[in-house]
């Protein structure tokens, strides 16, 4: 059995998402250097909502791009379960640029690591923030992020999902732990 | 999802998912042959052999660029047929490479049932690269890709293979691997190059490559071996040419949308004429570019599987 | 019952076993006594003229098994087999007689070889050996050997087995000559036009693979040639290894016209099929090579109607190293001395394919009268040679126990259920349980 608890409702991810726009928008002065990239799957579909509300504080669309890691995993040695590949565009060049890489979730930080690894292959950029709606601990790699939606401590039997309409009907943000 | 099998031996093996899955997966590493870097660090520290006992610069040098592609550390091993009757037995090699710890070998052996031979004696993972006329895999792979790529679908295509079946690994995989996805498959050739109870294979079969060509999605052609007039397959070329040859004048008969495949090297003026060769219509070319994709996707898809 | 060593060879009474003796017409609960070598008397009641008894209920009592199609391979590849591991195979199979083929190197087309076959079969083998002479010089088609001569050392029939004669003319010749000695001529029926570079039955498990085909057109036409031939020159035929249809209807037709033409099987063409060969496994690929079921139906109609005389089992023994190896590179042939009896047993006589007493005398009394063979037979007066089979008895056929060198066999793992479970050759038991007595 599967325990779900609702950690955010759908109104307050949305104000969450609307202060880490401002946040992200603070930090950078110059959008016009500015590029989002989502990883894949709900990275991407947290990185379009994050768009949309720079959208519309800024009235202008920044460059968007979706990212798959799968194939900078650092356990592909060992084999890996599932072994689809999502679909990686980033159409526009990020040489110079300053990118805004997004995830739903940031826990040991070994997808980031493989992230920055997989961006760096497209180019040099200026710069690389990292943009999480939640940080549920247990860092492996020292890595840290920019912008935070919320700190949700969590132990390494829970889960958490992040839920966007467009992907399960509703937002929310969920803890699930298994119980016996 | 995974593929079942640690090897790729042939499509009769597999299920219509685990192409599929061959096939989507092809269609991302795609994006990774189009960047500047074209590399991803997948199969950092994999040893992977290319083991041909038969000479085939283009499908060695597909795997050898899909591998590296992938970080794979690529070994070539060119073994001339010459000395297959003096030198070391198969299995002996095989035993050699698991002894290097090889990762993937990739073989590609005149003899019917080779690959499957290396697999049952040996613990790494084994990809067919075509052994005598049983299958070609990766080849049938890219043919589906290419298809797949212009038509966005191989279920319910009309497909005709026109040429030497008897002889041929490559119209055996593409004919499992076709049914598989859903196409309608006829058999284009004389008598002599149709070999006994292919029908079984679940094809149609035909004397007549004009009839069959009016309906066809896809016309695909295979290469006619000089030497065939040898073992009394066929009376000449030029006979088999005038009959069964893929010229502009038959070309018209056919859709104007259809696909003219070849599995590559063409014989300019035997199977296909020059100008439907170098024709709108032909996707030889295409064929080579996805040959990386598909090797690309195998190659991950068997270098990471649990 | 106490070791088969112990047990004397003078005097021995098999007592309380089911007897089948077609070449008597006898199935019926008797003892058999044994003298010096030889059968003395069948009966009840007996045991005041033994010495020494075995007990043998439940068991069922033949005439010793005559397996006339072996490969021996000694002189010249005895890395593959040699007599003497041969004749241990075929004590364990419950054979006490075998006929080998003359394809040794060198080729026993002459008297040196057959005699040191015979001679190696004495001092060496544990059961009755008898050298099958070559028809032509090295096996080559072109120059018949001195056929007199090779009678006189101990051949018992002429065959080029798998060098079948291409030339129609010498085959003629051949079929002529070997009159003059009433020697039958068996054939190894294969056109190697049809057959070249042939590996496996020609129909969609050849094409499927992509290994080359062996039509079965390549033993029809020899089968009908060799039939023609015999009845031109009113000689003997005996046909080797029959594996399709069309061959057996050839034969029907033949012995309805008075024909002198008899037929074998191999018991892997009775079993088994050429969808086995999937997968590629060279313990399947032989010669001829497995067919459809359609044929392996044929062939078991033309047993059971007569057409087929006999079971052998073209027992062809070869090295891992000849066996693991490509495909078309691999040898052709199984092993099968010990494991005929068991599967035809468990396949035919269990499902009621073949009644015993059939089987029994496919395997006595016919093959000892096409090789003229004064055996196959518990008369009075006749060498001692004897098959004693447990019907119920369950085993699994493991080729790493064979006493063949020959390990190479399709059946290994196969569950069988009857086994031979002694053999005594002129007397003496060679085999009991499955342990042969060393010489």
């Amino acid at each position: 059995m599967e325990k779900e608890t609702q950690v955010i409702d759908a109104e307050i991810l949305n104000r969450t998402i609307n202060r880490m726009a401002h946040e992200i928008l603070e930090r950078n002065k110059d959008t016009g250097n500015l590029v989002i990239v989502g990883i894949q799957t709900r990275g991407y579909y947290f990185a379009q909502r994050l768009s949309q509300k720079i959208k519309e504080i800024i009235g202008q669309d920044l460059p968007l791009g979706a990212l798959d890691i799968t194939l900078y995993r650092d356990d592909t040695s060992s084999g890996i379960k599932n072994p689809i590949v999502k679909k990686t565009d980033i159409s526009f060049d990020i040489q110079d640029k300053k990118v805004i890489l997004v995830d739903e979730v940031i826990f040991t930080g070994r997808t980031i690591r493989a992230a920055l690894d997989a961006l760096i292959d497209f180019g040099r950029p200026r710069g690389i923030q990292l943009a999480v709606m939640v940080d549920r601990g247990h860092r492996e790699l020292p890595i840290k992020p920019d912008y935070v939606g919320k700190n949700v401590p969590t132990s390494l039997e829970e889960k958490i999902i992040v839920r966007f309409a467009e992907l399960d009907g509703k937002d929310e943000i969920i803890i699930v732990r298994s119980e016996a | 999802m995974q593929l079942k099998s640690k090897d790729l031996l042939g499509l009769e093996y597999m299920s219509r998912e685990e192409i599929e899955l061959i096939l989507e997966t092809a269609k991302l590493f795609e994006e990774v042959s189009g960047r500047d870097i074209k590399k991803v660090p997948t199969l950092r520290g994999k040893t992977i052999i290319n083991l041909f006992y038969e000479a085939s610069t283009r499908t060695r040098t597909s795997f050898e660029l899909a591998g590296k592609r992938l970080s794979g550390d690529m070994i070539n091993i060119q073994v001339s047929s010459s000395s297959v009757t003096k030198g070391e037995t198969l299995l002996d090699t095989g035993k050699t490479l698991e002894a290097m710890n090889a990762d993937i070998v990739i073989i590609r052996h005149s003899s019917s049932g080779a690959p499957s031979l290396l697999s049952k004696h040996s613990g790494f993972s084994v990809i067919n690269a075509g052994d005598g006329m049983h299958e070609h895999p990766t080849q049938a792979l890219l043919d589906m890709f290419t298809i797949s790529k212009k038509k966005k679908r191989i279920e319910g295509l009309k497909v005709v293979i026109v040429g030497d079946i008897f002889h041929s690994r490559v119209a055996r995989s593409n004919i499992w691997g076709m049914k598989k996805l859903g196409a309608e498959i006829t058999i284009v050739a004389p008598p002599t190059f149709l070999p006994r109870e292919v029908e079984k294979m679940g094809v149609q079969v035909s004397y007549n490559l004009d009839e069959s060509l009016k309906k066809a999605d896809v016309i695909y052609l295979l290469r006619i071996q000089q030497e065939r007039q040898k073992g009394g397959f066929l009376p000449s070329i030029r006979e088999y040419s005038r009959l069964f040859g893929l010229n502009q004048e038959r070309l018209s008969l056919a859709k104007k949308d259809v696909l003219v495949m070849h599995p590559g090297p063409i014989n300019r003026g035997v199977e296909i004429s020059p100008e439907v060769a170098d024709g709108p219509l032909s996707l030889i070319n295409e064929q080579v570019s996805s040959g990386v994709s598909v090797r690309m996707a195998v190659l991950y898809l068997l270098g990471t599987r649990k | 019952m106490g070791s088969p060593l112990q047990r004397g060879k003078m005097n021995l009474l098999l007592k309380n076993g089911r007897v089948i003796d077609p070449s008597q017409k006898i199935d019926a609960k008797l003892d058999v006594l044994i003298e010096k070598g030889k059968i003395v008397e069948l009966g009840n009641n007996l045991d005041n003229k033994a010495k020494s008894i075995i007990d043998l209920t439940n068991k069922i009592i033949c005439p010793g098994f005559i397996d006339m199609h072996v490969h021996l391979r000694e002189p010249g590849y005895e890395y593959k087999e040699t007599i003497k591991t041969g004749t241990y195979a075929a004590a364990r199979g419950g054979f006490t007689s075998i006929a080998c083929m003359p394809n040794t190197k060198p080729v026993a087309d002459n008297q040196a070889v057959i005699r040191f076959i015979a001679n190696r079969a004495k001092e060496e083998g544990i059961v009755n050996v008898f050298p099958i002479g070559a028809i032509s010089k090295d096996l080559k088609g072109e120059e018949l050997t001195e056929m007199g001569e090779l009678l006189s050392n101990g051949a018992r029939a002429l065959s080029d087995d798998g060098k079948c004669i291409q030339n129609a003319d010498l085959m003629r010749r051949a079929f002529e000559y070997a009159k003059l000695f009433d020697l039958i001529i068996i054939s190894h029926c294969e056109d190697f036009n049809l057959s070249k570079n042939g590996m496996i039955n020609e129909g969609f498990i050849s094409t499927k693979l992509g290994l080359i085909g062996i039509p079965k057109a390549a033993e029809e036409v020899i089968v009908a040639r060799d039939i023609q031939l015999a009845e031109f020159t009113k000689s003997r035929l005996h046909i080797a290894h029959i594996s399709s249809s069309y061959s057996v209807e050839l034969v029907r037709q033949a012995k309805k016209r008075g024909v002198n033409v008899t037929a074998e099987v191999t018991p892997h063409h009775l079993v088994l099929d050429e969808s086995l060969v999937d997968g590629f496994d060279t313990n399947t690929k032989v010669n001829p090579p497995l067919r459809g079921e359609e044929d392996r139906i044929a062939l078991l109609e033309g047993l059971n109607d007569g057409t087929i005389d006999c079971i052998a089992s073209d027992h062809a023994p070869h090295a891992r190293t000849d066996k693991e190896v490509e495909f078309d590179q691999a040898a052709f042939g199984m092993v099968g001395l010990e494991t005929s009896v068991s599967v035809i047993l468990t396949k035919l006589v269990h499902h009621k394919k073949l009644a015993l007493s059939e089987m029994v005398g496919k395997f006595t009394l016919n093959p000892a009268g096409i090789l003229k063979l004064d055996k196959g037979t518990l008369q009075k007066g006749k060498d001692a040679d004897i098959t004693v089979l447990d019907l119920r008895k369950e085993s699994v056929i493991d080729a790493n126990s064979f006493l063949s060198k020959g390990k190479n066999t399709p059946f290994s793992g196969w569950k069988v259920t009857g086994l031979p479970v002694m053999t005594i050759v002129g007397g003496k038991i060679v085999m009991e349980d499955g342990k042969v007595a060393n010489k």
